[in-house]
């Protein structure tokens, strides 16, 4: 089957071995240092137009989260229906000091969630398009070792 | 520069209008506004119109009556009404008009609002992710504030409990049924820890200001009330804000904080000076948090003030008077101005059953929402 991420330049592609060795790609502004995910072509904090691509820290510290208890409106584009959807939990996660990405958390019961738990970032199957592409995402999981 | 005043407010009722459109609720609304003022639509020279669903807001003089006046549409998400009352006034401070209309309208479909997520200056894959929702972000931003500033979710349901208190006694409102806070907290889970019954809903409805100089109030009204400030700010970086894949460590006070503060600054008055306000309660949370970003308590007052009840109606503190809204939905162009609408009737000490006691003399009323846009509006009699 074929294989791509949800978008090109967004996390290490291929997925490496093991997964949670991914990191979300950024980009940090030459002028000021401020960094953003993902990669933008201008920077937020000072105008600057010169930003350079930048690895982002492969683990973090959960920042806030929720749960997404009903099935999103297009534009979502994941498999479920509204017989097979199942709550999930989303958060922000702290990316060394300078960032907090939000993103889908894999692998954890959410009433388990807590403020300040470690987790790494992973890269998951997100859903097959209709001309069999299996589309990958990236999210986080409860850290591993 | 001349100072203005709210001659004439208007509304059309919020909640769900089978077989009307956006644009005949505005006429109703419109017409109801220059009824109070006692003006004739002829007499307006100006107006804007407000809306996220109507493309054009002005096509209402096919109902009012061509006069061919200058007439401007806006949209800027919640915070739409703000946009368009701070160019009602602009219009009369400058000297350009002297009777202007300000009106806003929508008819939302059922469900959470939805668009096209690169319009915000977001990814596509952000929305393809399902991440593209505003009420994920407020329960992600109230979890944490909740943790960090000692609120329980009892607080929320408090809040969520006064508006539909407040609702069942504003015969324009959309949700008239009390609900106790059991109830609310005890509903279906939406995005933890926000349950169905803290959030607000789109709607359909409009609501209308007719708007003259300070000087000429007298002619149109024995109870003016006046525009002192009306204020718009977007976010700065360090903001944590709604359809954000990422948001800096480094934090910056909020737009709604920016915006109050130049509104006071504006009104030359302080938020100790605030009677009433009427504040975004897109969920209970959101007011919760926006009491202290707009400065009438500090971060974690709240689990007490609300609990002793400052924030109801013959509180020290009474929010969302009409039910906010949690009980009168969000049609986004009319939302601001049916605030002003309620804000007008309190300081006029026209309310009815939710009149605030001793007539309040300061209100203040304040809007939010994506991609972290606000408006703050302070009127006096
Ligand atoms: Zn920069």
């Amino acid at each position: 089957m074929p294989q791509r991420p949800i978008e090109d330049g967004l996390f290490t592609w291929p997925v490496p071995d093991p997964p949670n060795r991914a990191a979300l790609i950024g980009a940090r502004c030459a002028d000021c240092r401020a960094v953003t995910f993902p990669a933008s072509p201008g920077c937020p904090r000072c105008g600057a137009d010169r930003m350079e691509a930048e690895d982002l820290p492969t683990r973090g510290t959960l920042y806030t989260w929720t749960t997404q208890e009903f099935l999103p409106k297009e534009p979502y584009a994941g498999p479920e229906t509204a017989q097979t959807f199942q709550p999930w939990a989303v958060g922000y996660v702290e990316l060394g000091d300078v960032l907090r990405v939000e993103g889908r958390l894999f692998d954890v019961d959410p009433a388990a969630l807590d403020f300040g738990m470690e987790l790494d970032v992973v890269v998951r199957p997100f859903t097959i398009r209709e001309d069999g592409t299996e589309v990958f995402t990236f999210g986080f999981a409860p850290a591993a070792g | 520069m001349s100072d203005v005043a709210i001659a004439g407010v208007g509304i059309h009722p919020f909640g769900r209008h089978k077989g009307v459109t956006a644009l005949q609720m505005a006429t109703v609304a419109a017409r109801a506004a220059l009824a109070d003022a006692g003006m004739k639509w002829s007499d307006i020279q100006y107006a804007v119109g407000g809306s996220f669903e109507v493309d054009n807001p002005d096509a209402m003089v096919a109902f009012m009556g061509l006069t061919g006046i200058d007439f401007n549409n806006v949209y800027n998400g919640c915070a739409t009404a703000g946009s368009a009352l701070s160019l009602g006034v602009a219009a009369i401070r400058s000297g350009r008009y002297e009777r202007v209309l300000v009106v806003g309208m929508d008819k939302h479909p059922t469900g959470a609002f939805t668009s096209d997520p690169t319009g915000y200056a977001c990814p596509a894959w952000y929305g393809e992710m399902g991440y593209f929702l505003t009420p994920k972000f407020f329960a992600m931003k109230i979890n944490r504030y909740m943790h960090d500033h000692g609120i329980s979710v009892e607080t929320l349901g408090r809040v969520a409990a006064k508006n539909y208190r407040n609702g069942s006694l504003n015969p324009n409102a959309f949700r008239r049924e009390p609900l106790t806070v059991e109830q609310i907290v005890g509903s279906r889970m939406v995005n933890y820890p926000l349950t169905q019954y803290m959030f607000c809903s789109p709607d359909e409805g409009a609501a209308a200001l007719v708007l003259c100089r300070a000087e000429e109030a007298p002619r149109y009204t024995d109870s003016p009330v006046f525009v002192k400030a009306v204020e718009v700010r977007t976010r700065r970086y360090g903001a944590f804000e709604v359809h954000s894949p990422s948001a800096p460590v480094e934090r910056v006070a909020a737009p709604t904080t920016d915006v109050a503060r130049a509104a006071f600054e504006a009104a030359g008055i302080g938020p100790e000076d605030v009677d009433v306000a009427q504040l975004q309660d897109t969920d209970a949370g959101a007011e919760v948090i926006h009491m202290a970003e707009v400065g009438l308590c500090r971060d974690g007052e709240q689990e007490k003030l609300v609990a002793d009840g400052a924030t109801s109606i013959g509180g020290s503190m009474p929010i969302n008077t009409d039910g906010g809204l949690i009980a009168n939905g969000e049609p986004i162009g009319a939302s601001g101005l049916r605030q002003l609408h309620e804000l007008t009737l309190q300081l006029r000490g026209r309310a009815g059953e939710r009149q605030v006691p001793e007539r309040p003399r300061v209100g203040l009323a304040h809007l939010y929402g994506a991609p972290g846009t606000s408006a703050v509006t302070i009127v006096a009699r």
